[in-house]
Parts: structure tokens; sequence; C-alpha cells
């Protein structure tokens, strides 16, 4: 079992807590952590459950329902606004059929926004899981989603 | 054994977002192919500054700076140049005023004004080289510090150069080390915080993936000083790569001895971890990230106590942003009356400015304080593209402000923005032209505020939603007369009540653009106008009947059937139906559609 591997590689301490639910949500296959994960994280580390269930709720990055193989982050912050990332977001929602917080029907992606990439000199820019992709425009961005959905990426 | 040439390619992730490592690859790959494998050494280096131009590669000795380098070019760059000594011009740098081409790279404009002490190795060494960091100097501060000086020592040079913190607050420096050092505990950390969630501030990115040893150089020293064996990195997760090239550093400095047990053969010992955040821009406020490293909610807490008395697991705990760490070092060696020659009467030194949103020249340019914003955004920057003009820049993100075009001859400094109802914060610049709508700009951060708020305090969690719904009403045509008057009062009453800095200064924009962009309020208000043309709901779409050649393509287009006519037929839009959501005027070739705000 995986989640036995990863709790493995680490000492049980409450400060381990986000680098464990980081690493169980990338091992699933789709990028969340269960209930079930939740509780033997809370065995594990002596935590009660509320505990490490209001950890996972507070950040955005972990999820509690199941998302695609792929998670998109659209950066939506100033910079990125400022050169149009809300068309960018339009294309996007248009190419996958999805809106928001929602994952294509063949589990492939899901669509997040995020605050700043960092990457506001290329803006408008993405992150698909850890690759970032920036001056995105409708010809780029449709290119990228083909390659992933070939598999080329 | 040397090589004839090194070309440095910028792994930064903004070019590495526009491909500049398959240049790489193809640049090894034409360089294995030519057999130049002994005489050209290709490196990847962090952020070079100017992202704009990405990807961008850096040739020595001829400083050649190639920009937007694609995989295409590289076959042309290897023969002509590296082999035939010919530089590719149709890929360098031309001035845009001159129209010139620029052979060195240390005469490009972006470059001219700035001064880098920060950046100083950022894109032009390899930051996963320690023996490059080495070779320019590094780890001698720490060596310094530990086998010649003493804690007080280096605390009083740190005291002399004036360094106050880069992530926001301007805090003195020394003052934050001194109250940590005086603590009396045996355990005691230091923490840096690179939790850089300001949209439109990477400065810290690029530090970290340029420079990864600068910062855990500065820490060590900090351990140092204050007494610490142990220190945490809380870096946000947004940034892999930062964390990939931290992680390696960390476990080179270890290795080598920079880290770990008796340092330097003295009794220092200093160890360091990288924690990584989950996406809560809160955490970016201190007591928040301490929380948030103990595996807590990011959550912040009353102050006091300060951190340098009770922070992370209850220690004595020094709390600086990657900037501020990234100075010490030079400090160190240069002594701190070296950087207290720099800068301004209360702000020492230099610091570094993330350009972005409308100006021509994106990406980072470091400059000493004092420099005015209009070098800043005119000289390095550029200026607004073509046939623009920039209106405002925001600084300091959303807890900042914005600053008009009459206070660019302001020197920057901490008092200074800050009485101008701006702050240095970490250093984002994000301009805007006149196509931005000011009133929609403040919504846009108070959304960015709403959305981050961690509902702790009631007023940052509801006051701000309060805000917000204003905001909205008003860029929907429903402002009311004494809706400004609103926003003011519970702007100032947020920024008195909230719990953290979040709350505290994230009226900051709202209020800003009232005070500098009031008859843009005014005039959404009374006049239903959005002058920028942004506000949906204020625009309205009109057929100018001498442009149109009647191809239909816009009626085609139309998702409502809000548009009469057909081929050879002027089209004519029915206002009661259309929804103003500018797809004919997307479509229309002929420039015929006119977005009309205000004017009925």
């Amino acid at each position: 079992m995986k989640r036995k591997e990863i709790l493995r590689k680490y000492e049980a301490r409450p400060d381990n807590l986000l680098y464990i639910l980081h690493d169980i949500q990338d091992a699933s296959p789709y990028n969340y952590v269960t209930e079930e994960d939740m509780e033997e994280i809370a065995d594990f580390l002596d935590l009660p459950y509320s505990k490490v269930y209001g950890t996972a709720t507070f950040y955005s990055m972990i999820s509690q329902k199941p998302r695609g193989k792929h998670v998109i982050r659209l950066c939506d912050s100033p910079p990125c606004h400022l050169m149009g990332s809300e068309s960018i977001l339009d294309l996007l929602r248009d190419e996958l059929g999805i809106d928001v917080g929602q994952t294509t029907p063949d589990m492939l992606f899901t669509l997040e926004i995020t605050s700043c990439l960092g990457v506001c000199g290329v803006a408008p820019a993405m992150m698909i899981d850890e690759e970032v992709y920036g001056n995105l425009n409708p010809k780029k961005l449709r290119k990228i989603i083909k390659d992933y959905r070939e598999g080329i990426i | 054994m040397a090589h004839r040439m090194n070309v440095l390619v910028c792994s930064g992730a903004s070019c590495i977002s526009n491909n500049s490592l398959k240049v790489k690859e193809a640049l090894l790959a034409e360089i294995e192919r030519l057999d130049l494998k002994r005489e050209i050494k290709v490196i990847e280096t962090g952020c070079m500054g100017p992202c704009q131009l990405g990807p961008v590669l850096l040739v020595y000795p001829d400083e050649t700076l190639y920009k937007k380098v694609q995989v295409a070019d590289v076959r042309e760059i290897v023969e002509q140049h590296f082999l035939k000594g010919r530089p590719v011009e149709r890929l360098m740098y031309k001035s845009p005023l001159t129209d010139e081409l620029v052979h060195k790279s240390r005469d490009v404009d972006y470059f001219k004004k700035q001064y880098k002490i920060v950046l100083a190795n950022c894109g032009s060494i390899d930051p996963e080289s320690l023996d490059e960091y080495i070779a320019v100097g590094g780890y001698e501060a720490l060596g310094k510090a530990l086998t010649e000086m003493n804690p007080d020592s280096v605390l009083d040079e740190i005291k002399i150069s004036g360094l106050r913190g880069r992530g926001g607050g301007g805090f003195p420096t020394h003052l934050k080390w001194m109250f940590t050092k005086n603590e009396k505990s045996k355990e005691k950390y230091v923490i840096c915080n690179a939790d850089e969630g300001d949209p439109g501030a990477f400065m810290d990115r690029s530090v970290i993936e340029g420079d990864p040893h600068t910062l855990i150089e500065g820490m060590a020293i900090a351990g140092y000083v204050v007494g610490a064996s142990k220190g945490y990195i809380y870096v946000r997760a947004e940034y892999p790569l930062a964390i990939e090239r931290l992680e390696k550093a960390i476990a080179q400095a270890k290795e080598t001895g920079f880290l770990g047990e008796n340092i330097f053969q003295t009794d220092f010992s200093f160890d360091l971890e990288v924690r990584v955040g989950a996406g809560a821009f809160v955490c970016g406020e201190e007591t928040a990230l301490i929380h948030s490293i103990e595996g807590k909610r990011g959550t912040p807490r009353p102050r006091p106590p300060y951190p340098s008395a009770s922070g992370v697991w209850g220690k004595p705990t020094v709390l600086n942003n990657v900037e501020t760490y990234a100075n010490v070092r030079h400090i160190i060696l240069n002594g701190g009356a070296w950087m207290a020659k720099i800068g301004t009467e209360t702000s020492k030194g230099t610091k570094v400015f993330a350009l972005s949103g409308t100006i021509k020249n994106t990406g980072l340019a470091e400059v000493p304080m004092g420099t005015t914003i209009r070098e800043l955004i005119y000289d390095i920057g550029g200026g607004a593209p073509e046939g623009h003009e920039i209106k405002a820049v925001q600084l300091g993100g959303p807890s900042g402000g914005c600053v008009t075009p009459e206070y660019f001859d302001t020197p920057i400094d901490y008092e200074s923005l800050t009485a101008l109802g701006a702050m240095m914060g970490s250093g984002g610049v994000i301009a805007m032209d006149e196509t931005a709508c000011m009133v929609n700009t403040a919504k846009f951060f108070l959304d960015f505020t709403c959305f981050e708020s961690c509902g702790k305090c009631v007023p940052c969690r509801v006051g701000l939603k309060q805000m917000y719904g204003i905001l909205d009403k008003i860029t929907k045509g429903e402002g009311e007369e004494e809706d400004i008057e609103a926003l003011e009062t519970l702007g100032k009453t947020i920024k008195a009540t909230a719990l953290c800095g979040l709350g505290q200064t994230a009226p900051n924009p709202v209020l800003s653009t009232i005070k500098f962009f009031r008859h843009e309020y005014e005039e959404h208000i009374f006049e239903k106008k959005c002058r920028a043309l942004v506000c949906k709901d204020l625009i309205s779409y009109e057929i100018n009947k001498d442009a149109c050649k009647a191809c239909t393509l816009c009626a085609q287009k139309c998702p409502v059937d809000a548009i009469k006519g057909e081929r050879g037929v002027v089209h004519e839009i029915q206002q009661e139906k259309c929804i103003s959501c500018g797809n004919c005027y997307d479509v229309c070739p002929f420039g015929a559609v006119m977005r009309l705000s205000g004017e009925n």
C-alpha cells in the first residue's frame, strides 16, 4: 500500500503534516487526499482527525475531491489579468468544456485558478502540474492542451 | 581546461516557460555535432532579469546578448557565431531609442541603471554548482564571520549598513536580530520567508533559483549572530524549481561542511530545512507562516509576543525574507559602511523591483534606493508600449497603493512611498495604462484579498467582503452617491482593526485609487461611464454604419441574435437584446463595431 510506504519515510512529527499531505496527494492517481488518508495520517502523527482535516482543508492546493491527471492552474493575479488572462480562461473553458474547479469527464484535466505564479514578466501564464507556461495566446494554449491530450508532454 | 567560449542560458522560470531548456539541449547537440565540446561550455544560469526578451542567451567573452532564441535559431548561432565569429545580428538586442544593434550586454539600456548586489550572481553563475559559487567569493563571508568576528561585531556591521527588511515592512534587520539574540533560550531558530505571494513580485523566486547558496550563507550568518543552530526556509509550493534548486544547494552545503556540525572548525553548528507551503497567501504573514511550518492551519495570531521572543515551537525566532538575507554576505565582506553609502538617508543599499503589467521591459531590476519611480519605469522599464501612456503604477501589490505620473519623480525609499499611500512591499511594480479601469483594478485586488483572507478576524473576513460588494455594485452601474464615503470609512476601520498585515493593508488599493482617481469612481457612479471600457455592464456596442461592410460575421458570432442585418444590408445592434459580450467587437475585420460608455 502506497500510503504506508509514504508514511514510513517520515518521522512522526506534527510539522511533517503538510509534507505528508503533499506526498500522498501526488501519489494519488486522482490528485487528492481521501478521508481514509487523513485518518491514517492522524493515527500516524498521533493528532486528532480534526487537526489533520483542518490543515488539509485550509490550503488551496490540497484537494479533498478527485481531480484530473493534470491540474491546470491559470494565474489570475493582476499582472496576468492586465495582460489578458480572462480571455485565456474563456478559451480554456471552451477547449476543456469545464468550468473552474471542475474536472473533464475523462479525468485528464482539472481547471483551477491560482494566485501569482511569480512569472509576471511573461504574463499571462499558467502551470500544468509542475510545468510553467508563459506568454500564452490562443494558438500556444491549444497546442499545449493538444500535446497533453496526445501524451506528448 | 578553460573554454574558448561560455554560453549562459537563462533558466529562470520565465525563460523556462518559453522553452529555454529545449534551446539548451539543442545547443549541446549542435556543439556535440560540430565537435566543439572542448572549446565551448554551456551553462544553465538563474534569471538574468529581462523576462520579456526570453529565452535569453549570453555569450562570453564577447558579451553578446541574444534574445527570444528558439530551437530553430540554434544551428545558425553555433555555426555563424561560435564557429565563424560572426554574431547573428537578427537575434541581438536593438536599442529601442536608436534602433541600433547593441553589441555588448552591459550597454543594454535595461542593465545600465541597475546596481546589482542581491542579483549579482543571478544569471552569471550556474546555480547548481557550489564550485561556481565559491569561485565568486561564496561562503567567504561566513568564514570571515565565524573565524575573524564574533556575533556582536557581525551585528554591528549589520547595524552600520542600515539594512532593513526587504519583505515589506522595512523593519531594521539588526534590531530583529538583536531582540532574538538577547532572548535567553537554548533553542532558537532562523526562518526565511520565501512565501512570495504578492502578485507581481518574483525577485525571491529568482534569487533562490539563480543563487541559492547566497540565501543559505546569509541565514547561517544570522544563526551565528542570534545563537540558533537550526533554520527553516518556507517556500511556496507554486515554485517547484526554486524548491528543487534550494534542496540541492542545501545538500551540497551539508556535504562540504558549510552547513552541519562545527562549521569552519568552530563551535558553530547550523542546519537548514526546506518547508513547502500549499497555496495560502496569508502564510506570508510571519505568525501564520510559523503556524504553517508547525504543520497547522496558516492563520495569524496577535502580536506581541513577536517571533523574536516566541516564534516557531514557542522559541525565539528571527524571521527575514529572501532578499534581506541575500544582502548579508555582501555586508560582511565589504563592511556595513560600504552599504550605508548607497541609498538615501533612511533606506540603504539596493532594492530589487519586479516590473510587470503594461510596460515594455518586464522583468527584474535592482536599483539603489533613492532611484526615482520615473527612472525605474521609463529608463529601465522602457515605459508603456507604443501608442499607450502609463497612468499609474501599483507599488507593493495588494497591500500597496497606486502612484500617478505627477509623483513619478519621487525617489524610492520606505518613507517616501508610504507617504504617497503606497508601500515598498516586496517590490512589485505593476504598470497600468489607459486601458486599465482603476475601479475595476481595485475590485480585482480586493477580490484577491477576500479570497485569501483566512477568516479568523471579523474586520478582514466581513469588512473586505462588504467593500467588495460596494465596488461590485459600482462597476455594474448601480453605484450610489454615498458609496465612496462608505468605502473610505470601511477601509479605514479595517486598517485599524484587522488582526494581521493582510487585513491591515488590504484596503490600500481601494483607498489609494479613491485618492488619485476619484473622478473615475464618480464617473462610474453618476455618469455610468467606464472610461477605460473595461466594466462590461457600463459598455454598449454600436455599429458604425459608414464602416460596416455588411459581411454578417458579427451576426453569426452574436450568442443572443441581437444583430439585425444581412449580406448587403448594414447591420444594427438591438440594444435591448445585447448582453455586451464583445464578440462582435472582436470579430469585425473592419473595426466597424464601436465600444461606448456613458454616452446615453
